[in-house]
């Protein structure tokens, strides 16, 4: 394959990473911009998302769209739930204190890990796609007779790719929404601005940070779903969802969610391209270069405010 | 409307508080006066829930509310301008308000009368509130808490660091919410804001009630006034 074609398939593999991306990432920002705490379980949540998923498949059965459908409305809302009853049960009772938070999460994680190993198996398994076919794309080229189409061999895409990225714009366009014009948007950036003054204010801030725990392990775990039928799922998926969302949330500055998306699309985009042109690891050195960069000259990230 | 029986409270082991009592009365401006550090704010959070107490009783019509979840003491009917202002910087005027109203479902006339005692805020609504002036920041301060239709509004140093205009503004919006029957308990180091507004006035002196004069006795004692505060 000529290198445009390769560049165009590098840049549809990155777009989807990115997809990915910024849902889990978005899941840890939101939880620290309103919470001030950073939760080293959250790539738990995204492993359970997916282990959730096939757990709802193989319930509801058959290889047809309705199985990963159930997964893709059920795996996220199960997740959530047991986020806001893991806040509740344990973060609560350390009053969200951000040391302590650190912690608990780790202790969070191994609980986690450890008991999809003994409930779900070491093994990965895989979710069918509720739809796959794949599209070619064609590539413009010049010829004698001025520019022609070409459908150069495996240059191309399954739709099952083209709705996850989809899917995860939808998902951040009404996460931005929630955020901006609603009630409860309103009440989450009045909790995240100042705790004491919104209790003052009638909000119940306990009730809030459960809320947004949970919302938080929602979208990580959605981003499980729409992933396992492109990775499948297994219980040691959620460190190197950790790793990266950690990544994209110290670049593009923790709690900012256009900075969240904007680092997420950078990270999957030079992933996406320098794996397939070059290799997955040195993908990662470029990243976490990238992370060492941003510590140095702008420690708030690239969107984030410099402090109060 | 408001009465405190021999309150205790801090911050952890720290006791601020001793045995402080002292009520207020619907429609009356109660001031709450002392030296820094006397437990004025104390008071005020520990009023707001947002302090536990270690004994001692808060009730507010005739309900005990010291030991209610602190989000459920402004559904009650208690506005709250803290020390500072405390907005919500990083939102605008209107949505600082909106959360003023939400706090106890006050209807959105609230707002609009919110906006009459303080007009000016009026031009500002798209304004984030961290950009405004120190005097429409305080302004916002009280009009946010006015939103939820308070019965009793507990205000915490609203003239500190304000120039002349403004702390009239302040005064009168006070004024007005008196002749409203709205009770107001008044922190204040500026001895013209308490002889001009107080009704009466409680002294705090290391975080114990010296006792309580009615604005007769304050008038009469001007001297005495200046020595408590320390001016």
């Amino acid at each position: 394959m000529d290198f445009g074609p390769h560049l165009m398939l590098a840049l549809i593999e990155g777009a989807v990473l990115s997809a990915v991306l910024a849902l889990t990432a978005a899941g840890l920002s939101l939880v620290f911009g309103v919470m001030r705490v950073v939760n080293v379980a959250h790539g738990e949540f995204y492993m359970l998302g997916a282990v959730a998923a096939w757990f709802v498949a193989a319930a509801v059965g058959g290889a047809g769209p309705a199985a990963f459908l159930a997964a893709l409305a059920l795996a996220p809302l199960a997740v959530c739930a047991l986020a806001a009853a893991a806040d509740l049960a344990v973060l609560r009772r350390i009053a969200h204190d951000p040391e302590r938070t650190i912690v608990a999460t780790i202790g969070l994680l191994y609980i986690l890990q450890q008991a999809t190993l003994m409930g779900f198996g070491p093994d990965a398994r895989p979710v069918a796609p509720p739809f796959n076919a794949r599209i070619a794309i064609p590539w413009p080229v010049w010829e004698e007779g001025g520019l022609a189409l070409t459908w150069p061999w495996g240059l191309s895409v399954t739709t099952y790719k083209l709705f996850v990225i989809a899917a995860a714009a939808a998902v951040l366009a009404g996460l931005w929404l929630m955020l901006t014009r609603t009630r409860a948007g309103l009440v989450m950036r009045a909790t995240q601005w100042d705790r004491e003054t919104a209790t003052a204010f009638g909000i119940p801030v306990e009730r809030v940070y459960a809320l947004t725990f949970g919302l938080g392990a929602g979208l990580a775990a959605l981003a499980g779903v729409l992933v396992v039928p492109i990775q499948q799922a297994h219980y040691l998926m959620g460190g190197d969802a950790l790793l990266l969302s950690f990544i994209v949330v110290i670049i593009g500055g923790l709690g900012s969610l256009p900075g969240t998306l904007v680092a997420a699309l950078l990270i999957g985009m030079s992933e996406g391209i320098v794996s397939v042109f070059f290799s997955p690891t040195l993908a990662k050195i470029l990243a976490t270069l990238l992370v060492a960069l941003v510590l140095v000259f702008r420690p708030q990230g690239l969107f984030g405010a410099a402090g109060r | 409307m408001l009465r405190l029986e021999a309150v205790d409270a801090g911050y952890g082991p720290v006791r601020v508080l001793r045995s402080v009592s002292f009520d207020v009365a619907a429609g009356e401006v109660h001031c709450l006066l002392g030296r820094n550090g006397a437990g004025k704010t104390t008071a005020l959070r520990a009023i707001m829930g947002l302090l536990p107490l270690a004994s001692g009783r808060i009730r507010f019509g005739g309900a005990e509310i010291g030991r209610l979840p602190p989000h459920r003491v402004p559904r009650l009917g208690i506005g709250y301008v803290p020390q500072g202002r405390r907005l919500f910087a990083e939102l605008t005027v209107a949505q600082n308000l909106e959360i003023g109203r939400m706090a106890r479902g006050a209807p959105a006339r609230a707002v609009a009368a919110a906006l009459d005692l303080f007009p000016r805020l009026a031009d500002r609504l798209g304004q984030r509130a961290g950009t405004l002036s120190g005097g429409e920041q305080q302004m916002l301060a009280m009009a946010r808490a006015l939103c939820l239709e308070p019965r009793l509004l507990l205000l915490d140093e609203p003239t500190e660091g304000l120039q002349p205009s403004m702390i009239r503004a302040i005064r009168d919006a006070v004024a007005e919410l008196k002749a409203r029957g709205v009770g107001v308990l008044l922190v204040e180091q500026r001895i013209d804001a308490v002889l001009a507004l107080a009704d009466r006035a409680t002294f705090l002196e290391n975080g114990r009630c010296l006792g309580t004069l009615t604005a007769a006795e304050l008038q009469a004692a001007p001297d005495l006034l200046r020595q408590r505060l320390g001016v």
